[in-house]
Parts: C-alpha cells; sequence; structure tokens
C-alpha cells in the first residue's frame, strides 16, 4: 500500500471548520497535540500521528484591529485578527466575533471558545476559497 | 574558506521611480562597479534579491535580465526571494561563494518596486509573506502582524498600551530624523521633526499601530560588489569586510512561543556573531529592520543588545541614538529612509559601509568612525531572518 503522509489534510482541517470543528493530530511520541495539522507533530517532529478533536475552547494571547485591510477585504474592515492558546495546547490563528471599536486590551487572557468559521472566498492568487476559525469571548 | 570585502557601493534614490526595476537595479549596480573601480567584465556572477517583481512588472526571473542588460550575459545571475530579507540573503550567499573560491568578483545586491503598486494592490502582495494557509483567510496584514506583537509587548511588560504608544513613538521620531538628513532617502527634508503626539495622533493602520509607526512603499535599489579579501586592496584604501553572517527561518504565527521573543532572529544574530566572534558590546552601529516602531524594539531585544522589555525605555533615554549606546539606523532606517523590500538588506549595508568610510552624509556620521558594524533583516512574519556583521579590519 502507498505510505500516507498526510494523516489529516490541510482542506479536511478547513472542512472540520465550516462543519464547528476543530480538528488536530495527537502525537504517539510525547502525546502533545498539533493544530492546525501539520505532517510531523509540531512539538516533537514525531511521525506517528493521529486525528483527534479540540475543544474549541483556550486563551485568548492577543489581537488587533484591521483598519487598512489588504485588497479583498475592503468590505470587512474593520476586523480583528487574534491569536488563541487551545485548552489542549497549541496556539491557532483565527478571527475574534468582537465590536472592534470595543477591542482593547483587556481582552488579553480572556477565555474564548470557537463559535464558528470565516472562508475568504478568495481571489486569483489564493488558491481557492480558505477557511479560518472565529471565536467567541467566553466569560 | 577566504575572507571577503566589499570593494565598491551603490544606492539609488528611494521614493517612486518611473525606471523600470531592471534599470534601477543597473543604476545601482553601475555605482556600485564605479565605485570599486573593477571592470564590467571582472564580475563572475549576479546575485540578486527582488521579492515581488512579477506582481509590480510582471517580471519573473530578473536577474537573468539584469545580466543581459549589463551585457554580462552569460555569467550566473541568481534571485535570491526571502521577502524584505532578499538582499540579504543574496549578499550572504555572494559571500559564501566568493569565500569558496568559485568567484573572485561578484555583484550582489536588490530591487523593488512597491510604491508604485498602491496601498491596496501592494498590502496585498506584501501579505503574501504571512502563511498563506492559516493566516490568509483571518485578511492578516503586516502591519497587524507587528500590532499583534506590540500587544503581546505591552502584556508581558505591563506597560500599557498609551504608555507603550509613546514609547514606540519615539523609534519614528528618531529614525525619521536621520532620514530628513540622508538626501536618497525618500523622506529626505521632510518629518524630520515630528513629536509623539503627532506619531500617536496620526491615522490608525492596526491598532495600535498608527502611519507614523509604519515604514513606507518604497521603490529603490541598491548593490555591492565583493571580492576576496586578499585582492581588495588592489581596487580600494577602504575595503570593508564581511566579518560574520547569519541566517534563520520561522514558520506561521501560531507555532511562534512568544511574538516578541522570534527564536528565527535570536538564532541567526548568533550565528552571525559566533562567526565575527564578537558579541553585541563590541558593534559600534547597527543597521536593523524597523518596518514598525514596535519592530525596532523586538530586533534589538532580540540580537542580544538590551534585555528583554528594556528597548522601549533605552529608546526614549536616547541609548540608540548618536552619542548613545548602540546608535540605531543613522540612515533614517525604514521607516526614514523608505523600505523597496527586496533592495532593502543591501541598503543596510550600503549605510554601515558609508559610515565605516566616514561617507555618511552631515549629521548622521558617527564619530569617530565606526570599527564593527551589523545589519538585520526581517522576511515575512518572522519567516526568514539575516545578519551581516561588517568591520573594517580583516579578523
Ligand atoms: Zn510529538
Amino acid at each position: 500500500m502507498e505510505k500516507k503522509y498526510m494523516v489529516l489534510t490541510f482542506a479536511e482541517y478547513e472542512e472540520g471548520l465550516r462543519n464547528g470543528k476543530l480538528l488536530g493530530l495527537r502525537c504517539g511520541s510525547c502525546k502533545k497535540i498539533t493544530c492546525h495539522p501539520m505532517p510531523v507533530c509540531q512539538w516533537c517532529g514525531g511521525r506517528s500521528l493521529e486525528r483527534m478533536e479540540l475543544s474549541g475552547e483556550g486563551e485568548l494571547t492577543t489581537f488587533t484591529v484591521i483598519r487598512v485591510p489588504a485588497e479583498g477585504f475592503e468590505d470587512d474592515a474593520p476586523y480583528i485578527p487574534c491569536l488563541v492558546k487551545t485548552r489542549e495546547g497549541p496556539c491557532v490563528i483565527g478571527r475574534l466575533d468582537y465590536d472592534a471599536e470595543q477591542a482593547t486590551q483587556e481582552l488579553i487572557g480572556k477565555r474564548v471558545r470557537m463559535n464558528g468559521s470565516y472562508t475568504y472566498k478568495g481571489d486569483k492568487y489564493s488558491g481557492g476559497a480558505h477557511t479560518c476559525p472565529v471565536f467567541e469571548v467566553a466569560e | 574558506m577566504r575572507d571577503v570585502a566589499i570593494i565598491g557601493i551603490g544606492h539609488t534614490k528611494f521614493g517612486r521611480a518611473s525606471n523600470t526595476l531592471l534599470e534601477l537595479f543597473s543604476e545601482a549596480a553601475l555605482q556600485a562597479i564605479d565605485d570599486a573601480g573593477v571592470d564590467l567584465k571582472d564580475i563572475g556572477a549576479i546575485f540578486q534579491g527582488a521579492a515581488l517583481p512579477g506582481f509590480e512588472e510582471g517580471q519573473v526571473t530578473p536577474p537573468g535580465f539584469s545580466a543581459a542588460e549589463l551585457n554580462l550575459s552569460p555569467i550566473p545571475a541568481t534571485r535570491y526571494e526571502g521577502a524584505c530579507a532578499s538582499a540579504s540573503i543574496a549578499i550572504r550567499e555572494a559571500a559564501m561563494w566568493v569565500a569558496s573560491g568559485e568567484y573572485d568578483v561578484v555583484l550582489a545586491g536588490g530591487v523593488e518596486k512597491a510604491l508604485s503598486m498602491g496601498t491596496l494592490y501592494a498590502t496585498r502582495t506584501f501579505a503574501m509573506a504571512c502563511h498563506a494557509p492559516t493566516e490568509g483567510p483571518v485578511g492578516l496584514t503586516f502591519p497587524g502582524v507587528f500590532a499583534m506583537a506590540a500587544r503581546q509587548y505591552s502584556k508581558n511588560y505591563g506597560i500599557s498600551i498609551d504608555k507603550l504608544r509613546e514609547k514606540m513613538a519615539h523609534v519614528s521620531i528618531k529614525n525619521h530624523r536621520h532620514g530628513a538628513l540622508n538626501p536618497l532617502a525618500q523622506f529626505y527634508n521632510k518629518l524630520g521633526d515630528l513629536k509623539v503626539e503627532d506619531v500617536i495622533n496620526s491615522r490608525l493602520v492596526a491598532d495600535p499601530l498608527t502611519l507614523l509607526d509604519c515604514c513606507p512603499f518604497s521603490d529603490g535599489a541598491a548593490a555591492i560588489v565583493l571580492c576576496s579579501a586578499e585582492e581588495a586592496r588592489k581596487y580600494t584604501d577602504d575595503p570593508v569586510y564581511i566579518l560574520g553572517t547569519g541566517q534563520g527561518s520561522g514558520g506561521p504565527l501560531s507555532k511562534m512561543e512568544d511574538l516578541t521573543k522570534p527564536v528565527s532572529r535570536i538564532s541567526s544574530a548568533r550565528m552571525a556573531f559566533k562567526r565575527a566572534g564578537l558579541v553585541p558590546s563590541d558593534i559600534e552601529v547597527l543597521e536593523l529592520h524597523d518596518c514598525f516602531t514596535i519592530a525596532e524594539l523586538i530586533a534589538l531585544e532580540s540580537m542580544g543588545f538590551f534585555g528583554w522589555g528594556e528597548a522601549a525605555d533605552a529608546t526614549v533615554e536616547g541609548l540608540t541614538d548618536l552619542g548613545g549606546k548602540i546608535p540605531v539606523n543613522m540612515s533614517g532606517g525604514l521607516i526614514g529612509k523608505g523600505h523597496p523590500i527586496g533592495a532593502t538588506g543591501a541598503s543596510q549595508v550600503y549605510w554601515l559601509v558609508k559610515q565605516m568610510r566616514g561617507e555618511a552624509p552631515k549629521g548622521i556620521q558617527i564619530n569617530p568612525v565606526p570599527e564593527y558594524g551589523m545589519t538585520d533583516t526581517l522576511g515575512g512574519d518572522l519567516g526568514t531572518l539575516c545578519h551581516i556583521i561588517l568591520g573594517r579590519t580583516k579578523k
């Protein structure tokens, strides 16, 4: 049988996001979680990986409010990219579902949970549509 | 491996250019060749940094055409792409090839026409140096990346966002003051007398960074001629030697432990210091990658010039200005001089060589002439880092 190098492909990860699931990989060597998916463990480089589902919960570690968007995102501005440290360990990047005019430094450290996903339709450079997780403040 | 020297330098006026990419590069190249006093036919290879020529002029593989435009065909001519660090990695490779003995005299540099793209399209193409699968759909921009780093800096060191904005403003004030004195800078004779309020009250780009926290989009080119150190004095009385280089790679932002402590930059700087046999306190002038005000603070700490969380106050106290502990971006840096991304690393080297020859413009020359200088160049969202240490004497 042909060897399978991608236990969870990026397309499958994105499909999971669109179905409200944050999918990742558990490492057979160090037991830690990799998310978004990679061909090897993001912590130890281990290659014995199995699929799992993360809780979608975590802590907001940083964010910004984009006022000057890139071409293709003009209708979205202002919007809030954010980094979230998941309960399971890995960080993921996504958008924060929050009033941009009320977004202040106090948001950092707040508990958040994934409440959906955002799909950018793509432009002629992006190789099609792509999806990221969306988080809401959980406290 | 042989020691390598820089014997010629060239630099176009940064800002908006009507010349083609190829013409810009040729102008910088011919300046460098004239400055070195070498014959065109002595050039053994071209190492060219260019990040986005396909999007700027629909021009892929520009170095081959640059060789042709200089009547140097069919010598090897190669493009190096590391986003904003393209020219630095081109120079690093050029130095390696000369050190190996494969070539005796080579041309290295970079070129970009980013201002000509306009803000919206340029912002889109710059964002291509983000991790496309995860950061693409988020709509992340480069100011956005460093805005997120600024918020983490604020959190890490317990500095309120308002206080941090004031401290960051001093980076912009200093670099614009220097840039205003540099005739080749995009903002020559402009913005040389900014106040803290000017910076924090300018338009928000990505909260908390304002327009004056950001470097501009720019067109321009810079180039240098390198040769083996033993041949250098044949051409010039003022060779500047490449004492050590380093390079590092990052990854998606989500895989980074802390945006304010980029491992790619720490490891690249350490590699360069180790190769040069020097430590930060030996360096007397720095040209570093101030794409945003916060980026200068992160760079200074990552390279070991200040402790974690100390670069903000050091900047406010003037320790990074003329007469301070370590003068930083005397050329104006990316903020004051402009940032034609594929050319920036070569421009940084150009201005260090100027400093070491005592030829920097009035008001921004360090006295006495510095013995050791260092560049720091960052490509993408900390994806490609490169450091180059220069000295007036061989190791
Ligand atoms: Zn592992």
